[in-house]
């Protein structure tokens, strides 16, 4: 809910996005959050508002390449970028290798902070800076699990992370 | 989120104007922070400036074999260039100390540096804090304070500064570039944050309409000797209760140069470079790593429930100055003190 009783009347503001390789322009309000133009405007539901501050990484998608708090973003702010949210990385009869592994793993119980682990997850494998299991674990800690499945987390990532030294994982749809 | 008005700015001067003759007007970076404020109805700004667009996101060489890191680079680019990991490694282990890896990419060199204090009552509007709201009173004092200062806090504020990142740039003696309405200055690292004294509300030295444009860092890189080392409540992805940033140059088993910063137990990164000179030319060895703890802790004061703070400090520092004397470094990844 809105806490200002003072309403300017509150210019809107241009943004172009690319949101799933799909081109946007929208008339945005400055203090609307990437996480809920997402969930609000585009429906795009995949990405979980938990905490809404920076502490869980339920909603963590992908601005240019790179992993980020989709709840501390103004969409406004980010003129011109590339975002990749869950369901840019694969369908359900077209799975992203990180989705396939959390699946084969039962890296889940609720599923609430899913698709933020398996987008944090992908990045991780592209950053390229976990090779041990404990770096793994030390490059997922932006993302709760309240139901405990990080065992089972870190098995799929390790999974898809051997499997792309051998092949790299194809990039997310773009 | 209350409402703001917006701009984007294209130049620092631009956004350097914008700021000067508005008071009520902030700027955003990265945002992880400010957003998060906003959020929770502490910042209120009336308008936004956007420096996003803004051509500061270059780490440049310098001559003397230094960097300049603009104030837009993210942590994450800054923690893991091939130059400062090379020359510069206890900033690059500081920053992986802090944070998730999501904030890192988003947070900027210039927005570190301008974070706010993570006192729970300053982020709580429904309490009284001095830092929020001057002359309010500080809830902390006699309240819940077990992350709060044990050196440099006043009567009116025990709040700490957050950053790890800050603490190696304050060991590094790193350059602050900023610029204002007046133009261009430098404010040495030690310099660019302050104690809280009567004025908690102000956590730096920068004046109205001055923003950050890019740290330097020339000098000693420490290399050899370094360490960043972090206690906190769990493993990973939470401030420091202490946090020791230590560099040192050695030759025959005797210290030539000391440098030591602490976080998480001050308004700002924790620096006593008088005592730091005192111990040059002594033995590297625990019994001398051991009075330069008690030196530095010598005015520590505890809050009560923090009072726990002050033997551990003295004991992260001993650790610490171990670590660097013998040349390994803690690694942020392994979670087991070396």
């Amino acid at each position: 809910m809105d806490l200002s009783s003072q309403s300017h009347t509150a210019a809107t503001c241009p943004v172009s996005l690319t949101i799933n390789g799909e081109k946007r322009s929208f008339d945005l309000h400055p203090w609307v959050s990437l996480l809920d133009l997402l969930r609000g405007q585009l429906e795009l539901t995949g990405t979980k508002k938990g905490c809404d501050h920076g502490q869980c990484g339920a909603c963590t998608v992908m601005i240019d390449g790179e992993r980020m708090n989709s709840c501390l973003k103004l969409a406004v702010s980010l003129d011109g970028a590339e975002i990749t949210t869950i369901e840019g990385l694969g369908t359900p009869d077209n799975l992203h290798p990180m989705q396939k592994a959390f699946l084969e793993h039962d890296a889940y119980q609720c599923g609430y902070c899913t698709p933020g682990q398996i987008c944090s997850a992908v990045a991780l494998v592209k950053e390229g800076h976990a090779h041990e299991r404990h770096e793994i674990r030390e490059q997922m800690s932006g993302n709760l699990c309240r139901c405990g499945a990080y065992t089972n987390i870190a098995d799929a990532i390790e999974e898809v992370m051997a499997a792309d030294k051998a092949a790299p994982v194809r990039e997310a749809a773009e | 989120m209350r409402h703001f008005s917006y701009t984007r700015a294209e130049t620092v001067s631009e956004a350097v104007a914008a700021l000067a003759s508005d008071p009520q007007a902030q700027i955003l970076a990265g945002g992880t922070n400010l957003v998060d404020l906003m959020k929770y109805d502490v910042a209120k700004p009336g308008s936004i400036i956007d420096i996003n667009k803004l051509p500061l996101k270059q780490i440049d060489e310098l001559p003397n074999g230094g960097l300049r890191i603009g104030a837009l680079v993210s942590n994450t680019t800054v923690a893991y260039d091939p130059r400062v990991q090379e020359r510069y490694p206890l900033l690059s282990s500081a920053i992986l100390a802090g944070a998730s890896p999501q904030l890192r990419n988003a947070a900027t060199t210039g927005g570190n540096l301008l974070q706010r204090t993570r006192c729970y009552y300053f982020y709580d509007p429904s309490t009284p804090c001095n830092k929020r709201e001057p002359g309010s009173g500080c809830s902390a004092i006699g309240g819940i304070n077990r992350i709060h200062a044990i050196l440099g806090a006043s009567e009116d504020c025990i709040a700490t500064h957050p950053s790890d990142m800050c603490v190696a740039l304050a060991a590094l003696s790193a350059v602050v570039e900023v610029e204002g309405p007046q133009g261009k200055r430098d404010i040495p690292f030690a310099d660019f944050h302050r104690l809280p004294g009567d004025r908690p509300e102000s956590d730096n030295t920068l004046a109205q309409g001055e923003m950050v444009v890019a740290v330097r860092l020339e000098g000693n890189h420490f290399a050899g000797h370094h360490t960043y080392l972090k206690l906190r409540d769990r493993l990973s992805y939470a401030f420091a209760l202490v946090s020791v940033a230590a560099a040192m140059e050695v030759s025959d088993g005797k210290i030539v140069e000391l440098r030591v910063a602490l976080g998480g137990v001050a308004h700002k990164p924790w620096r006593d470079m008088l005592a730091e000179t005192e111990f040059a030319g002594q033995p590297a060895e625990e019994v001398t790593f051991r009075h330069i703890a008690q030196r530095l802790l010598a005015g520590a004061k505890g809050q009560g429930q923090n009072d726990f703070k002050i033997p551990l400090a003295e004991k992260v520092i001993v650790r610490a100055l171990k670590q660097a004397a013998s040349g390994r470094p803690q690694v942020q990844s392994v979670k087991a003190i070396q």
